[in-house]
């Protein structure tokens, strides 16, 4: 009474279109390891035969970056160094606060529509470019700065923290947001239920309990700043400088390379030290990345 | 007479008290970020807007870049965002739909999830770098639009995987499950189930990915962004995909940072567009996800 | 007698997830047109049991399955094509599972996969599905609405419509009537009854009356053993092989 079953009618064909298919999905899986791997490897390479010549300590640690004296050529990136680390700290010293803060108010303090528009304006707020950025920095934020605190004329380490902190915000609120909504809500309601009120909740059992994950907000935030080039290159006064105030120009290891890898002869020593600075800061940013990531799985594994 | 059922002790009124505080702090919190940020961009939309118009978008930049519109820039940047997104969204896609629908908890699963994590963290310089290394010299593709395109579609490559994994891991498992239970195979699971099930937040994932690309600088700066590029004003074909191009982020860079005495107007008029744009899309992307997730099939 | 050979025969089979094992090296066999029922209390591994038997287990992370199932002879862990065992059997899982497609497409879906494209096919197979799953005349108007806007009942008989639409000669069904009503239960059980007379049935149920209104053997499962297997009016006696049985079937534990 049956039709013939259709047990076996698939051809022959087919199955193979899937062997091919089913292999192509595997080869873009691991295609970002590939990517990763050969982004490593490309910038090593193109830098790679300078090392020999490079005496490391002074490289790292002096101020003195003369990649284009005719007389004694000097490649110190200590000054750059500390120009990323002071403009990075500076803007997370405002970011983390107010992320967190955010954070927090998006995810326990407000709900429905008030909810949904503020994560639509910090949605909008990574999405500004940070070319656009720069450019606030340049000719909106140095003008409100010169008129209103005690800086001197030009572009200095503040303004781009500024613009660094505003950039790195809706990373840290969007994970850290993340991280709070992984707590279960038993943990609130068992709070709530005790008499305590939301600040208490938050400050008692939320903060603790999402600790490894705003972490990784905190830490994807710092990778983000110092990755970050255009708005730095645009606004940070761009001297090799240590600075020693606030409203001092300095300079970062992305933005010398933004600035001189359009001057440079391909295959020149100045070239291939551009590309150990980018070794350098890939090497920076893998680290934060990975820590941030091994935070993540420390909020999974609870 | 009752006795009044609750009577706050000093104790309860000072944690009444910190609640509101605490509310007040946080929320000014996220005003001092939000407003801010709403006031800049009016005032950048102030000062740019009377620059702006049907025909400063159609033509192109004259003398010196100190006048004329921004068509060549525009159409560039449509080029580059095409062409990588071409790219990057189909490789993005299978990673994740391999990473979730494929993989098993191995050694290799992990390093691929390491190696999108930290894909995502690589700086934009560097990625120019290794494009630089890569596609302009190593494969000789010299720089172009290909050059330029192939390294922001690297860039772009992690988030896609993200939001699309994301968009995966919302179908049900009990849908996969029952699709085996009947003879279907992983390909024709995923094919016919979970793909047109997580299609929208793919395309919205897509689409937020165009924002972000169109606004980048520094991958394409040394790969096959120039100053200044001569086409026909309105043409929408101009380039070659081994030409260089215009970009419009990359104007923005030029005209603030390389061209004296340009008109005071003109960055703001093209961070307004610039920034126009992106917003655009990126409006575009959230309604229609709000679109979409209105009308859910389960 | 002579008996047939076996539709399916299982031998010393272990399942383990990760550290865990849930069957313990069980055996038994099933004869064609038989249907078996399953009972046991939750956790007792008669989900994980199905699972092994159309090998969808190995989709589950970490799970190892040592021994042997054989369908019709053949060991399903060496079967040339995975997706034909499948196909060989009609699974339908504890609680209903409209796939996000169409009713039509729901049900057309196996015949799709395993390559039918003709229509005139499709819309037969489509139709007797639902006949036979006691659906047809609710939905026969609508076949282009989504199978998830159904009732609970509804997907309930959806689902079993899909799981015959691939002509299985055995059917597995768990725990079908967790998530439906009592006049739709008796409805697909009057529906099992008409299947008995081509296809072989196992029936996990969390039921006891409704194995023994239906089965023809019924087979005990608690903590991963067989405690019993043997025909149904001995199993549900006041003197089964064993007295956990007769405890449990009588609500004494479980």
């Amino acid at each position: 009474m049956n039709p013939p079953p259709v047990r076996q009618a698939r051809s022959a064909l087919s199955l193979w279109g899937e062997r091919a298919i089913e292999l192509l999905i595997r080869l873009c899986g691991i295609s970002a390891v590939i990517f990763v791997f050969s982004i490593f490897l490309f910038v090593f390479l193109e830098g790679a035969p300078l090392i020999p010549d490079l005496n490391w300590i002074p490289v790292i640690f002096s101020p003195e970056w003369y990649p284009t004296s005719r007389s004694n050529v000097r490649y110190g990136v200590g000054a750059m160094i500390i120009g990323t680390l002071s403009v990075t700290g500076l803007a997370m010293l405002f970011a983390v606060p107010f992320g967190l803060g955010a954070a927090v108010f998006v995810s326990e303090f407000c709900g429905g529509k008030l909810k949904e528009t503020l994560k639509v304006a910090i949605e909008m707020l990574a999405a500004i470019p940070s070319i656009v950025w720069g450019f606030i920095g340049l000719s909106v934020m140095n003008h409100l700065i010169q008129t209103w605190l005690p800086a001197p004329v030009g572009l200095n380490l503040f303004n781009a923290a500024l613009l660094l902190a505003l950039m790195s915000v809706p990373i840290i609120v969007s994970i850290g947001e993340d991280a709070l909504k992984a707590v279960p809500d038993s943990y609130r309601e068992a709070a709530l239920a005790l008499g305590a009120t939301r600040w208490q909740t938050v400050y008692r059992v939320l903060l603790p309990a999402a600790r490894n994950g705003l972490l990784a907000a905190v830490l994807l935030g710092v990778g983000r700043a110092i990755g970050e080039t255009m708005a730095v290159l645009m606004a940070t006064g761009h001297a090799v400088n240590i600075p020693t105030s606030l409203f001092d120009p300095i300079r970062t290891l992305t933005a010398t390379i933004a600035a001189e890898l359009g001057e440079t002869a391909v295959g020149s020593p100045h070239y291939r030290m551009l590309f150990l600075i980018g070794l350098m800061l890939f090497s920076i940013t893998f680290v934060v990345n990975l820590l941030a990531d091994l935070a993540v799985r420390g909020v999974r594994r609870q | 007479m009752n006795p009044p059922t609750f009577t706050a002790t000093p104790h309860v009124l000072r944690k009444l008290r910190r609640e509101r505080v605490a509310a007040l702090a946080l929320s000014g919190m996220v005003l001092a970020m939000v407003l801010p940020l709403f006031a800049i961009l009016a005032y950048l939309f102030v000062k740019g807007a009377p620059l702006i118009n049907w025909a400063f978008l159609v033509t192109n930049p004259t003398d010196g870049m100190r006048a004329g519109g921004i068509w060549s820039a525009l159409v560039g940047t449509v080029y580059l965002v095409v062409i990588a997104l071409l790219v990057a969204a189909p490789i993005g896609v299978l990673c994740a739909v391999y990473l979730n629908e494929y993989a098993r908890e191995s050694w290799l699963t992990r390093l691929i999830n390491l190696a999108v994590v930290n894909l995502a963290g690589v700086p934009s310089i560097v990625h120019a770098l290794f494009g630089l290394g890569a596609f302009v010299l190593f494969a000789g593709l010299g720089r172009s639009i290909l050059a330029a395109s192939l390294t922001l579609a690297i860039m772009t490559l992690p988030v896609i995987i993200a939001s699309t994994k994301e968009a995966l891991n919302a179908v049900p498992v009990s849908f996969r499950e029952a699709c085996w239970n009947v003879g279907a195979s992983r390909w024709q699971t995923i094919w016919r189930v979970v793909l047109p099930n997580s299609i929208s937040g793919i395309l919205t994932g897509v689409i937020l990915q165009v924002s972000r690309t169109a606004g980048e600088t520094a991958p394409i700066m040394f790969t096959g962004a120039v100053f200044f590029k001569k086409v026909a004003d309105g043409a929408l074909f101009p380039y070659a995909l081994t030409d260089q191009c215009m970009a419009l982020s990359m104007h923005l860079y030029t005209v603030t940072t390389q061209v004296n005495n340009a008109p005071e107007a003109l960055p703001y008029a093209i961070a307004v567009v610039l920034l126009g744009a992106v917003l655009l899309v990126n409006a575009t992307a959230i309604i229609v996800r709000s679109y979409l997730r209105s009308r859910k099939k389960w | 007698m002579v008996s047939p050979a076996p539709k399916i025969a299982v031998e010393n089979l272990r399942l383990s997830y990760g550290h865990k094992e849930v069957l313990h090296g069980i055996a038994f066999t099933v004869a064609p047109r038989e249907i078996l029922g399953v009972i046991g209390p939750a956790q007792s591994g008669k989900t994980s049991l199905l699972r092994c038997i159309n090998r969808t287990v190995e989709f589950t992370p970490g799970a190892v399955m040592t021994g042997t199932v054989r369908v019709d002879g053949e060991d399903v862990m060496r079967v040339p094509d995975v997706y034909a065992l499948r196909r060989k059997i009609g699974m339908v899982a504890p609680l209903p599972v409209g796939l996000p497609l169409t009713i039509y497409d729901n049900v057309a879906f196996a015949p799709r996969c395993a390559g039918v494209t003709d229509p005139a096919e499709l819309d037969a197979r489509v139709e007797r599905c639902l006949r036979q799953a006691a659906l047809w005349e609710e939905v026969k108007d609508r076949l282009d609405t989504l199978g998830t806007k159904l009732s609970g009942g509804q997907q309930q008989r959806l689902t079993i419509a899909r799981a015959l639409s691939h002509d299985p000669e055995i059917l597995c069904l768990d725990e079908f009537s967790i998530a439906i009503d009592p006049v739709t239960t008796m409805r697909i059980e009057d529906v099992l009854k008409e299947l008995r007379a081509h296809v072989t049935i196992l029936l996990v149920t969390n039921l006891t009356q409704q194995a023994r209104r239906l089965a023809d053997r019924t087979m005990f499962l608690w903590n991963g053993n067989i405690v019993e297997i043997g025909p149904t009016e001995e199993v549900f006696s006041d003197h089964p092989k064993d007295r956990r049985t007769f405890e449990y079937v009588n609500g004494i534990f479980g």
